[in-house]
């Protein structure tokens, strides 16, 4: 390394994980990678960052990069062909089918992870060009139940508060809602709170979770069971004389039905505890608490959305909120917290299949005002399919062309394998991605085109406040990828759409956008950024992260809706809405007696395509794994750390077995993050049910009816290696990026000869361990000096600490002594290193013996008397004299040592 | 007045015989030591360092010449033993002399075996055993000759590795399928081979030498199979045979090496024996080790106290052609004993660790051998190891940490 470039500056951006959306500041390292920390002036996060976002700098890499555009030629294979060619195929391709099928035979299923300019162009694109509806996204799979209650309650898909709220509020409730390790920056928000204020804390969720661990009142409930939970809070808040009669009569209807209809789910607290499994005193406890604080916020987040009765669970804590009158005033507020960084720009755009554009429907008046502002040839008129159900039209053959962007839906549906095989039918599959290989990539796509990732696109995106920020690139675009609005509009430009397309910039989408939201608006639509429909370039590039509404009037910052009213509905009054008696959409049997709750952990992000990357956050949970209650396990016959066999009637998983009293019983909970890319049988996607909410669409993702059963493997063990290998294809494995590589976790039923033949096969030059009684095997493979591959198998009963050989391996190049040490699997620190021997009847080290020349023996008879070396064969002492020669006293050893 | 001990041989179970004994009993014994060797006692062990160039022969000798005067002995170098009169109590020498004794030590060693073969006694044919052969052996590798050594064991590989180190083209012949079978296994063997081999001596297996042709001085060998080498010497290094002559003609009882007892003496009383001319329970050792245990416990007697030699734990430790080699104990593995291997040709690593019953049974190690001595300690004590399995080969710092 040379002096550092003092032009690596650092650039303002945005964190893409989470929907928190916090301000990152990144600093190039000249290296391809870049230093990360938190911009203390973003106010989402004010410095701060979580795990997950401190290592972005680890995933920038472009190993397993997609740099050229793809096209599957007629042999089958992938070829690199020129941007022209690629999307001339894929434009030709998408017209072709459309002139022979129709319109809706065309799909996007876009990312919550796309830019709001990329999905813009594509949502343009796909309603207002191509005529048709079919534009989903993995949204639908995160936050599509919140949505679908907000508009039913508000008349749009507004959030009422902003994270100020959590500062304020004196009770904060979090439902289904592990915010500790999903949005660990909100979280810490609410812990300061908690400290500085005493703010309380109180945790609904069916397992206990970090998150848990620091309320004050942790609510285990049913799983389901939420809307019994907040219909027996309505029904309470009327009983005590909570409500604020003069909200509900001012801005609100319906709420006589609803309370009727809360007070038949769950009329007290003795009948809310019968419903949700809960103690009464708990359920007490709680009401009495919603009660008494005005200043409440109630946080949801997947555990409510993902159900096939989400949007009656948004809506039943919704109906508290507004009978309360607590809503949109400072620290009282329902709160959806959004899962991913641009879901909120998704839904401003409108790239769902069931919105249209900057918050508008799909009613007359907004088609033809959207048709007229696009100038559009073929408005969509009516709703696309949602993402479920755009697979099952895609697998029945209705659907003959899919372009994906950004996303992993083979991994991440429901019924995941179902996607797969579905993926495979299809006429054309478009994929614009980052990376070469992925579990849909991997289906056969017929194009792929390299899209920017974070740290090289440019943009905005909306985080769970509605607050928008930009997205900056601070490193150069590598090989040939290029920003997906470029890319969908290319495709458009060749589909005959040269003027509706013709963007020079990600700002020159997003004044657009503005415009558009601002079109005919008049404060009818709670989307406006009409203030920023003008904004020039290079205010755009420096522009801070501003919250919407910013009408043209704009002149301050609205932090709520609604604390007065103002709604979005016909005469500007919410719904309360009735819900629907909870129960779960399927039962739970005697081949399948327990159900798969799903969701993440710390320091994983979706399907892992950039945290993998990273080998600090591949250490905190390194494989894939299934909680279980203690009498559950008994049960089913598993064992803390063992292996199990999770199977649904969709799909079959292993994971490692970690036995919990935090589950309640007759619940699992696995991680969804694994896939076939890193994990050799962990697609917990393929367990989940495809059944889903009938407003939202939704899926069911957190109460799959499963059978366990133990799987015993008489060898584990781990295998470093530089680049990722084919493993023996009985054996479990699970991989993460390691230093230097990849670290798998392996787990089989092979003999010893197996991983041996398997071992030579990757590589020469081997050093091998065999303790063949105990069924111990280790071996080190080597290419010119660098250490390439290492393997561990031993039986399940011997202990394996891959710690020491990591360290080593992040090494490459190895000295003798860590070679030596190597396959012992242990770690050199704290013992002494005595060299090699010279005295070989004593056991005496060249180290220890010039320890002692520099300590002044200057004789072999001295080195004698002092280490007895030499005093026995004298075969050494020609070498001891030499030592002497070479070490000076004052120096400790010769100096080719020292110099080691 | 002190009693007479006369010790014939003036080697280094001599040397270190008169050491222990001044360490236990200075000034109790008029010492005579009597040796044919013209020079005092030196580390033969050493001699192929000499050979090599990597020590003088000035380098080896054991001890200085005033260390023996202080040591109240007098040595009679340059002097062969020719008769011992167990009756007269007298040991006869070359110059006719005759030295009496009150006790009498043999430490006469062992001789080079000479293979029975035609040609045996060609001129150019040599042997590896002492400091004139030595110095034949760096004349012929200074002169670039082509030599062959005859004989895989440690004597061979020693001669071998010194005359190529020195100069010499040498082909090393041996009978057997692998290198030093008595302490090695096979693959111990092969990396041995093939660490021999990098250092430039061509190793031939499976030789047998069926005769050893030349007009009037040493052209070249023919082995059994046909094979022809030619060759300007031959060194023959298969073996040793106890010296056990002098004994036996004064009729004390000899198997393969003059018969001691736990004490290390012989069936006539005040009359010993220890090294390698020595045989004790079967067994004749021809390493320094064993010696050196004897010369302990024979000067512990001679002291006056008890002690007893209960034979020593075979264990090769040494450096063969400049590579570590350790074996101990049952390192075949016996049909009950379990096998734990290392094996890391790249970094010239090879060790085997055998169990039976819970405890070290045996080791071979070449290459790294650092650990060699604990090893032994755990195969002589008997030591359980079983809660150390899987950290018994990477040495004791690492085993015992764990307990730490």
């Amino acid at each position: 390394m040379t002096a550092i470039d003092t032009s690596l500056k650092t650039t303002k951006t945005t964190c893409p994980y989470c929907g928190v959306g916090c301000g990152v500041l990144a600093t190039p390292d000249a290296e391809g990678g870049a230093a990360i920390s938190g911009d203390p002036d973003h106010p989402a996060n004010f410095g701060k960052l979580c795990s997950k976002g401190s290592a972005l700098g680890e995933t920038l890499s472009l190993d397993d990069r997609l740099l050229h555009p793809l096209i599957r030629c007629s042999t089958g294979k992938l070829e690199q062909v020129a941007w022209t060619d690629a999307l001339d195929h894929v434009a030709n391709r998408l017209q072709h089918i459309i002139a022979k099928h129709g319109p809706h035979s065309v799909a996007f299923y876009l990312s919550g992870q796309l830019l709001t300019e990329d999905y813009y162009v594509a949502n343009k694109l796909m309603k207002g060009f191509i005529g048709t509806a079919n534009v989903d996204t993995n949204s639908r799979l995160c936050m599509a139940s919140s949505v679908a209650g907000h508009r039913r309650a508000f008349g749009a898909d507004t959030v009422p508060g902003c994270y100020d709220d959590l500062d304020h509020a004196d009770l904060l409730v979090l439902v289904g809602s592990n915010a500790a390790w999903c949005h660990p920056v909100l979280f810490q928000r609410m812990l300061s709170n908690k400290l500085e204020r005493g703010a309380r804390i109180v945790v609904i969720d069916p397992r206990q979770t970090s998150t848990s661990d620091d309320a004050d009142l942790f609510l285990g409930l049913k799983p389901g069971t939420d809307t019994a939970l907040f219909s027996g809070l309505l029904a309470h808040l009327a009983d005590t004389g909570t409500l604020d009669r003069d909200y509900i009569a001012a801005n609100t209807n319906g709420f006589d039905e609803a309370l009727a209809q809360a007070r038949r789910i769950a009329g007290g607290t003795a009948a809310t505890a019968l419903a949700t499994g809960l103690s009464e005193a708990d359920v007490s406890a709680f009401f009495a608490m919603f009660q008494n604080t005005k200043r409440v916020v109630t946080l949801y987040s997947q555990g409510v959305n993902q159900s096939a009765q989400g949007t009656d669970k948004v809506n039943a804590i919704i109906n508290c909120h507004l009978a309360t009158g607590r809503i949109g005033k400072p620290g009282a507020s329902p709160f959806s917290l959004t899962g991913q960084p641009n879901a909120m720009g998704g839904r401003e755009v409108g790239g769902l299949a069931n919105q249209l554009a900057a918050h508008m429907n799909f009613n007359p008046p907004d088609i033809d005002r959207v048709r007229r502002f696009w100038n559009a040839p073929h408005m969509a008129t009516h709703e696309g399919l949602k993402a479920v159900q755009m697979f099952e039209a895609i697998d029945r053959g209705e659907i003959k062309a899919l372009w994906v962007m950004g996303t992993n839906p083979a991994v991440s549906l429901p019924n995941a394998d179902y996607v797969r095989t579905a993926l495979r039918g299809l006429d054309l599959l478009v994929i614009s991605e980052n990376v070469l290989s992925n579990d849909t990539v991997n289906v056969g796509a017929h194009a792929l085109l390299p899209a920017l990732a974070w740290g090289e696109k440019s943009g905005t995106v909306t985080n769970s406040e509605r607050r928008i920020s930009r997205q900056r690139a601070f490193i150069p675009a590598p090989g040939e990828a290029r920003p997906d609005w470029w890319i969908v509009s290319e495709v458009a430009k060749r589909l005959g759409y040269e003027k509706a397309f013709h963007y020079r910039s990600a700002a020159d989408i997003f004044r657009e956008h503005a415009a558009l939201s601002a079109f005919e608006n008049e404060g009818k639509r709670d989307f406006d950024i009409g203030a920023l429909d003008r904004i020039p370039d290079d205010a755009f590039d420096i522009m801070p992260p501003v919250m919407w509404p910013m009408r043209k009037s704009h002149d301050h910052e609205q932090q709520r809706f609604f604390e007065n009213g103002g709604f979005f509905t016909c005469d500007r009054k919410a719904n309360f809405i009735a819900v629907d008696m909870p129960s779960l959409r399927t039962t739970v049997s005697q081949s399948r007696p327990l159900r798969l709750n799903t969701g993440r952990i710390r320091d994983q992000w979706h399907t892992m395509t950039r945290t993998g990357k990273s080998q600090r956050l591949g250490q905190h949970i390194p494989e894939p794994f299934a909680e279980i209650h203690p009498a559950d396990a008994a049960v089913a016959g598993v064992s803390d750390g063992g292996f199990a066999r999770i199977s649904t009637e969709y799909g079959a998983c292993v994971l490692r077995v970690a036995i919990t009293d935090r589950q309640q019983r007759g619940m699992l909970f696995a991680p969804i993050h694994w896939s076939q890319e890193n994990a050799s049988s962990a697609r917990v996607g393929a367990l989940v049910a495809p059944l889903i909410d009938p407003f939202s669409g939704q899926p069911e993702n957190k109460a799959t009816p499963v059978a366990i059963s133990a799987v015993t493997y008489a060898q584990h063990g781990f295998l470093l290696t530089r680049d990722p290998v084919a493993l023996p294809p009985d054996a479990w494995w699970a991989r993460v990026a390691i230093g230097g590589g990849f670290g798998y976790l392996l787990a089989a039923n092979a003999d010893v000869a197996t991983w041996k033949t398997w071992v030579a096969a990757h590589g020469s030059d081997l050093a091998e361990y065999e303790d063949s009684t105990a069924g111990v095997y280790r071996a080190a493979a080597y290419k010119e000096g660098r250490l390439e591959t290492c393997l561990f198998v031993g039986p399940s009963a011997v202990a394996f600490d891959w710690q020491a050989v990591r360290e080593l391996f992040a090494n490459e190049h190895l000295d003798d002594d860590q070679c030596s040490i190597l396959l012992s699997g242990k770690s050199a620190n704290g013992m002494a290193n005595a060299g090699p021997t010279v005295c070989a009847c004593f056991g005496v080290g060249r180290n220890t013996i010039c320890d002692a020349i520099s300590g002044g023996a200057r004789t072999a008879a001295e080195i004698g008397g002092k280490l007895k070396a030499g005093t026995n064969c004298g075969s050494c002492i020609p070498e001891l004299k030499r030592l002497i020669a070479q070490t000076p006293v004052s120096e400790q050893r010769p100096l080719e040592s020292a110099a080691s | 007045m002190s009693e007479a001990l006369v010790i014939i041989g003036n080697g280094m179970a001599a040397a270190r015989l008169v050491d222990e004994l001044g360490k236990r009993a200075l000034g109790r014994y008029a010492i005579a030591v009597i040796g044919d060797e013209p020079r005092l006692a030196y580390n033969r062990v050493l001699l192929s360092s000499v050979l090599a160039g990597e020590a003088t022969s000035q380098d080896i000798e054991l001890k200085s010449g005033a260390w023996w005067r202080d040591h109240g002995v007098t040595v009679r170098y340059g002097c062969a033993a020719t008769a011992v009169d167990t009756v007269a109590r007298e040991v006869t020498l070359a110059d006719g002399k005759r030295v009496g004794y009150s006790r009498l030590v043999f430490a006469t060693g062992s001789n080079a075996l000479r293979l029975n073969i035609p040609g045996a006694e060609l001129p150019g044919v040599h042997t590896f055993r002492d400091s004139h052969d030595v110095d034949q052996l760096i004349e012929l590798a200074n002169s670039r000759k082509r030599v062959a050594v005859i004989g895989g064991g440690l004597l061979g590989l020693e001669a071998a590795y010194g005359i190529a180190k020195a100069g010499a083209t040498v082909t090393l012949i041996h009978l057997m399928d692998r290198l030093m079978e008595r302490q090695l296994d096979a693959p111990a063997a092969a990396l041995l081979k093939q660490l021999v081999e990098r250092k430039g001596v061509r190793v031939e297996l499976n030789a047998s030498t069926a005769r050893i042709f030349g007009d009037d001085r040493v052209e070249g060998i023919e082995l059994a199979d046909g094979r022809v080498l030619q060759a300007d010497a031959v060194v023959f290094a298969a073996g040793i045979r106890p010296n056990a002559a002098l004994a036996k003609d004064a009729g004390i009882p000899v198997n393969r090496g003059i018969v001691v007892d736990d004490r290390l003496e012989t069936q006539f009383p005040n009359i010993y024996a220890l090294g390698e001319c020595a045989e004790h329970r079967g067994s004749c050792y021809g390493l320094v080790e064993p010696a050196y245990e004897q010369a302990a416990i024979l000067a512990e007697h001679l002291a006056g106290r008890t002690a007893g030699y209960g034979g020593s734990v075979v264990a090769t430790n040494l450096k063969v052609s400049g590579v570590g080699v350790f074996s101990a104990g049952d390192f075949l593995a016996t049909n009950d004993s379990e096998v734990v291997v290392l094996n890391d040709p790249r970094r010239g690593v090879y060790r085997k660790l055998v169990l039976a019953d819970g405890a070290l049974t045996g080791a071979v190690l070449v290459g790294d051998t650092r650990e060699a001595l604990w090893y032994l300690e755990l195969i002589r004590n008997r030591t359980p190891v079983a809660t150390m399995r899987g950290d018994l080969m990477f040495g004791r710092s690492m085993a015992e940490m764990k307990a730490a």
